[in-house]
């Protein structure tokens, strides 16, 4: 167990591009981070820095108390998991599991201790004698959990672990993941370009973009307060609406239509609203109905605003007409800059507790 | 059970009919033949194949079956029937049993090395990032070398008067002598043999190499500090496949291929340099003009390939991991 910090960590790949830039991050003993982003944002340059897969052109890495920028990755204490599970062909289960351990001098007992912990844990009682081949994509993920389980190291490395599983399959395996990291207590560091996956698993989430951190917070805090429109647009679904307004006197406007009062001088401005915090009412912001996209739980309505596109969610018994009028909560309002797309004011909402 | 009539269509036809409807193909039936609509097209297609391997291989291996009962005259005047003579005159000849004990003695020499240097060569060029298409071609172009060939660049490289191999073994005092030296023949012969065969090995355990995922190498670079064992561990066992492969392929060549090179080597040398028994089936049957001693042992390579082959299929590749 142990935590990982990163001093301002870069990475520059041969003919100058800055793939990560000064990334600075704590990661706290037992505590399960996420890494999320779009493709190409850097999240996995930065896992795979961690892991020594990849070389630190920039700041410091250090696992507990070493720095080990300099240091293989097999002395780094680290275990990894592999978006395509990474398992070695020619070895059974059992082999596959025991390896890491057999190279650090582990003895027999232990180790046969170890892997039949870890195949109990996992359920692979029935498979340790069997070939990765002969088991399914499940099974296998399963394998690599157990190979990085056996280890015990003082931190597990996911890199979209689930992303080669169907749907089904990557939401059980998701709780597994989560059940299992508890247990355990390792301090665990995730890569993801799910934002569900990302919100469901982390205790912290840390938002990349650009090889740069957005937002490093709590699930709910940066759902609830995402500090750019970047954020704002990545994290939940459907993403928030994003529209064009501006100050007046205090007050914001959106297309001619008054939705609050704020204390900010007066020009354009980037408003944020939340389909569920939109609400029908007699009086408010008029739209047209666009098309409906029924989920069945509910359904989610898409609307014009003037020439804005926005969209809501409504219960499936609500009646929709084709000329609405929407409310929103002045605390639900998010506003950003225009230009640099940087929250603008904290939140008047409180962020709910999250449940332990 | 009813009576089911029989087609009424088949009877009347004459024989002529028939003929001309079977190679119209209006018989045939849709569902079996969808490629060719007249029988005797495939076999037309067929036929090039067919003859080459007809009158460069069956016809051949028959006449040599054939010829190793018989002993002939010369100069080809008639031939007597000698049953098993030339094979019991052969196998207890002591002349062809040092030749036979050269032989396997080069074959291992000159598969192990070349699979090993194409190994370690395609290992380091697998590592090389700046540069690595040029070192590739490189190390790949010896390929393009006919046999004789390398042969004639390796006897120029080992020549007793210019060669410069020569040169440099007089430099720490050795008196090179290849083609006179049965030792030093064997060490040129070696040379040459495995020289020419290292850029076939070493394309395919690239390519093997390649192939490796990079996902598992790096997990092993997680697992395992040592590269040496990283190597033997997981990279060699996933190559298994490849070097399986290149095995067979290897000792073919050792056996037979090395041909051109041996005859370019030995032929206007002294006698007692080393040769293989490929080579001496050329030596007895062609110079020696003893037909039937050179067929009864041509028939003998042949058994051993076969035998060598499904040794080898049987017993190794059961070992061998196909990922």
């Amino acid at each position: 167990m142990a935590q990982i910090t990163l001093k301002g960590v870069g990475k520059t790949y041969a003919g100058g591009v800055q793939a990560v830039s000064d990334v600075n991050l704590d990661v706290i003993d037992r505590e399960f981070v996420v890494l999320v982003g779009p493709s190409g944002c850097g999240k996995s340059t930065l896992l795979r820095m961690v892991a020594g897969l990849e070389e630190i052109s920039q700041g410091e890495i250090a696992i507990g108390p070493r720095v080990v920028n300099r240091l293989e990755p097999a002395e780094r204490d680290i275990a990894m998991v592999f978006q395509n599970y990474a398992l070695y062909p020619h070895m059974s289960v059992r082999e596959n599991m025991a390896y890491g351990l057999k190279n650090r001098k582990t003895p027999k007992s232990e180790i046969e201790a170890r892997v039949a912990q870890a195949a109990r844990m996992l359920e692979l009682g029935p498979y340790l004698d069997r070939k990765p081949r002969a088991l399914s994509g499940g099974q296998r993920q399963r394998v690599a959990m157990g190979r990085a389980i056996v280890r015990q190291p003082a931190a597990f490395l996911f890199d979209e672990p689930l992303s080669n599983l169907d749907a089904k399959l990557r939401v059980s395996m998701r709780g597994e993941i989560r059940k299992l990291q508890r247990r355990l207590g390792t301090t665990s560091l995730y890569v993801t370009h799910d934002q569900l996956e990302a919100m469901t698993l982390a205790d912290r989430l840390v938002v990349l973009n650009g090889g740069q951190i957005e937002q490093v917070g709590s699930p709910l805090e940066v759902y609830h307060a995402p500090a750019s429109t970047f954020v704002a647009a990545f994290i939940g679904a459907p993403a928030m609406n994003l529209l064009d307004a501006y100050i007046e006197g205090g007050r914001v406007k959106l297309e001619g239509h008054d939705m609050g009062l704020v204390a900010l001088p007066d020009g354009p401005i980037t408003l944020g609203i939340r389909a569920e915090d939109l609400s029908i009412g007699t009086q408010g912001l008029p739209v047209t109905l666009d098309y409906v996209e029924e989920l069945g739980a509910n359904r989610i309505v898409h609307c014009f605003a003037g020439g804005q596109r926005l969209a809501l969610i409504q219960p499936p018994e609500a009646p929709l007409s084709e000329h609405m009028t929407l409310r929103a909560r002045p605390q639900a309002l998010h506003l950003f800059d225009t230009t640099r797309g940087a929250r603008l004011v904290a939140p008047a909402t409180r962020i709910p507790e999250p449940v332990a | 059970m009813t009576h089911t009539p029989l087609p009424i269509t088949e009877s009347p036809l004459s024989f002529a009919s028939r003929l001309a409807r079977w190679w119209r193909g209006g018989d045939a039936q849709p569902a079996k033949r969808v490629q060719f609509d007249r029988p005797l097209t495939p076999w037309v297609f067929l036929l090039p194949q067919l003859a080459v391997v007809v009158i460069f291989f069956y016809w051949p291996s028959v006449q040599a079956v054939t010829s190793s009962f018989y002993i002939e005259d010369p100069f080809g005047f008639g031939s007597t029937f000698v049953g098993l003579e030339n094979y019991t005159e052969v196998l207890s000849n002591n002349e062809y049993r040092s030749t036979a004990g050269f032989t396997l003695f080069f074959g291992i020499v000159v598969t192990a090395l070349s699979l090993g240097f194409g190994l370690l060569l395609a290992v380091k060029a697998d590592k090389v990032i700046r540069g690595a298409s040029a070192y590739k071609t490189v190390l790949i172009s010896v390929y393009a070398i006919a046999p004789p060939v390398a042969a004639l660049i390796g006897m120029m490289l080992f020549d007793m008067h210019i060669g410069p191999f020569t040169e440099l073994a007089a430099l720490f005092g050795y008196d090179l002598k290849v083609g006179v030296n049965y030792r030093d023949t064997v060490f040129a012969l070696i040379t040459i043999a495995v020289w020419k065969q290292i850029p076939y090995n070493f394309i395919f355990f690239l390519s093997g190499l390649q192939s490796v995922p990079v996902s598992v190498r790096e997990a092993a670079l997680i697992d395992a500090r040592s590269g040496w064992r990283r190597f033997v561990d997981v990279t060699l066992p996933l190559l298994a496949p490849t070097a399986f492969f290149l095995l067979i392929i290897n000792v073919t060549y050792a056996l037979f291929d090395t041909f051109g090179i041996i005859d370019v080597i030995v032929k206007d040398k002294p006698a007692n340099n080393p040769i293989t028994l490929v080579y001496k089936v050329y030596l007895d049957g062609f110079k020696g003009n003893d037909i039937g001693s050179s067929s009864a042992q041509s028939v003998i390579l042949m058994v051993l390939v076969t035998v060598l082959t499904v040794v080898q299929f049987r017993y190794l590749e059961r070992r061998v991991h196909y990922g």
